[in-house]
């Protein structure tokens, strides 16, 4: 069981950088559709940089740089030109995917080197890591997966407790408003545009450099959309997007488990399960009617100073 | 103080508006040209070889029509429900169901006579299609879920749900051990007109059908006020919930039936890769065509000229065919843009600047 919880957690981990990124580029108020395509040029430019110089710091940072990169071409689409957000999201998607699959051809299916491997093994952590239960899902794992705690505990601290993150809500909630109180609204929308897609971007380069350390076009498989989902899941609050990240880490291995204590169904019928799983969460989050758990009000509404 | 500002157009010559967005395409080549070569290739020859590819010579052009057919019948689709601001990216699962539904009876009565036949496995298709459109269309009628998530998801419950099915239960066990589905009788193929299947008819009457249904009925007007302001169609006294499953219904049976096409006249049996990302290319038409039903027809062929190209050049220069798919992105990235300077006016001034509004 405890196995199984932290093999969710990997698998998760992916799940929740790309979850957050979408969380803070949606409290700017700008709904990015193109989640996959960022998580698959993060991971095509994070692998050729691994397995091109062998370090792991250079290919996270051109990971960030990918996600930098395409959520820019979104921000300048969608903040100053105020070209429709979905198929804007949707282009990057597609973008994004050709982009990899032909920047990727050359490393089809190239392993990468060890050093990559090495950064990445298991660093339990000393105390943590003996506490019973708890200790081995969470505390003896990847620096990776350490990294996704801090992103998680620094976002909410960043969008609850400082002036900062109450800015950037004010944007999301409502950009007249807070233009009229002196924010710099489209500077806001940039920013965490960016650094969202930047995010999303690691989230992908987990999967090409730790989870499957060999090259495929399809490595994201969906999870970005997943991401989307669970942004709504997790009623725009990172904490609860690090819940629902893992559970659907969870989902994902279910298959595996279940035929390794000899369950046999089809493992496409289990690969169903996730999709299946995030349809249901959709369909069950429209129900909510709390206050704080509703989107940014102004999600989606392109601003423009003169139409106030 | 800024060097320049902006300014809403009221309206806008439609000469001023093609140019803006023949020079938006124009920019998009030159900046696809420009990927190709940091990429190592020369851009003129890679774009000669796409052109030459794709309609270099009788068969190619064959194939290049082939292509089109199916992106046209699926963007057509798209077209409606894009109309209803009805985000539906679930064409690919529309097409897979529609496939499946097709399949069913074409490997359930491979004897019955031909033309029934095939009339059966088209109404299938639609049904199968608009029935997996259904779904999402309902729940956002009713209760105001999120569609576009919704769709997606559904793409990929119908691809591993066909994977499921070619893998298991309906694998062939004379095809010597390659997991593939049995191959469709002759009588569940579509026939050939000119050459080419059928379906190159079937994709120009359909154009002209949308067209008219879009422009000229009361329902397909209904559709567009649905997409422009809901409040608007509430206050009009219009039934937004029908009009949202109707319209979704027929969105979903177009890709269905592109389904059924590609199934009967291009595998000639059921494949769980049948989509080949089609209904992802048709989201790209449609707003291209700037969801016009006649407009989409020439961007569809347009399309199926770079599809073709670029699978032409994998092999002649072995250049990956995925280069086709990065310039359709940097084509629609401009071509987005342009619509901004199709609704604002900018206007520079460097010297002296007046205030800004």
């Amino acid at each position: 069981m405890e196995g199984f919880l932290a093999a969710a957690v990997i698998a998760g981990t992916p799940l929740l950088f790309a979850t957050v990124g979408e969380l803070i580029t949606e409290k700017a108020g700008n709904l990015n559709l193109g989640v996959e395509g960022l998580m698959v040029m993060g991971a095509v430019i994070g692998f050729l940089v691994g397995y091109r110089t062998g370090s792991p710091v250079l290919a996270c940072l051109g990971a960030l740089a990918a996600g930098s990169v395409g959520s820019l071409i979104f921000a300048v689409l969608t903040v100053s030109l105020r070209v429709n957000q979905v198929v804007t999201g949707l282009t990057l998607t597609i973008f994004g995917q050709g982009f990899a699959s032909f920047v990727g051809s050359s490393v089809m299916g190239a392993v990468l080197p060890y050093s990559i491997k090495e950064f990445f093994q298991v660093i339990a952590i000393p105390g943590l890591s003996s506490i019973p239960f708890i200790g081995p899902i969470f505390f003896k794992q990847d620096i990776f997966v350490y990294f996704g705690y801090v992103v998680v505990v620094a976002t909410s601290i960043y969008l609850y407790k400082t002036k900062k993150g109450l800015n950037l809500r004010s944007v999301g909630e409502s950009a007249a408003s807070a233009d009229a109180s002196g924010i710099p609204v489209n500077l806001y929308k940039y920013v965490h545009i960016i650094i969202g897609g930047a995010l999303c971007a690691l989230g992908g380069a987990y999967l090409s450099l730790v989870t499957v350390p060999v090259w495929q076009e399809n490595i994201i498989a969906g999870r970005g959309w997943i991401a989307v989902a669970l942004v709504i899941f997790a009623s725009w609050n990172p904490i609860k997007a690090l819940v629902g990240s893992y559970l659907f880490g969870g989902l994902n291995i279910l298959g595996f488990r279940l035929q390794s204590v000899g369950i046999h169904i089809s493992q496409y019928l289990i690969d169903m399960l996730p999709y299946a799983a995030t349809i249901f969460i959709v369909i069950i989050s429209t129900r909510k009617n709390k206050k704080e758990d509703m989107p940014p009000a102004d999600l989606s509404n392109p601003y423009f100073r003169e139409e106030r | 103080m800024k060097w320049f500002s902006l300014k809403k157009r009221e309206e806008i010559p439609a000469k001023k508006a093609w140019l803006i967005r023949i020079v938006a395409v124009v920019l998009s080549v030159l900046c696809a040209g420009l990927v190709i070569l940091l990429l190592g290739f020369h851009p003129f020859v890679t774009f000669g070889e796409i052109i030459k590819g794709a309609l270099g010579s009788k068969i190619r052009l064959t194939q290049t029509v082939l292509k089109a057919v199916p992106l046209t019948i699926t963007t057509l689709g798209i077209i409606i429900a894009f109309k209803m601001k009805f985000w539906n990216i679930g064409g690919e699962g529309q097409i897979m169901m529609g496939a499946l539904a097709a399949s069913v009876v074409a490997l359930n009565f491979p004897d019955m006579p031909r033309g029934l036949l095939l009339l059966c496995m088209g109404i299938a298709a639609v049904i199968g299609g608009g029935l997996w459109a259904f779904i999402p269309a309902f729940f956002k009628a009713k209760m105001g879920t999120n569609e576009t998530i919704f769709t997606l998801m559904l793409n990929y419950l119908a691809i591993k749900f066909v994977t499921y099915l070619q893998y298991g239960p309906w694998r062939d066990p004379g095809s010597k051990g390659f997991p593939k589905v049995a191959d469709f009788t002759q009588n569940a193929v579509l026939p050939n007109v000119f050459g080419l299947h059928i379906g190159w008819i079937i994709a120009l009457l359909l154009t002209v059908a949308i067209f008219l249904f879009m422009n000229y009925t009361k329902k397909g007007y209904e559709v567009s006020v649905v997409g422009e302001s809901i409040d608007t169609a509430r206050y009009a006294g219009m039934n937004i919930q029908s009009i949202i499953i109707t319209a979704m219904l027929i969105s979903g049976g177009l890709c269905g039936l592109t389904g059924m096409i590609q199934a009967s006249a291009i595998e000639k049996t059921l494949t769980y890769s049948l989509s080949a990302g089609m209904g992802f290319t048709a989201i790209i038409t449609a707003w291209l065509s700037r969801l016009n039903a006649l407009a989409s027809l020439f961007v569809c062929i347009a399309f199926a000229v770079l599809l073709q190209g670029g699978a032409y050049i994998q092999i002649s220069m072995q250049i990956p065919a995925a280069v086709a798919d990065m310039i359709q992105g940097i084509l629609l990235f401009f071509v987005l843009s342009s619509e901004f300077f199709l609704q604002y006016k900018v206007s520079f001034h460097f010297k002296k600047a007046k205030g800004v509004a």
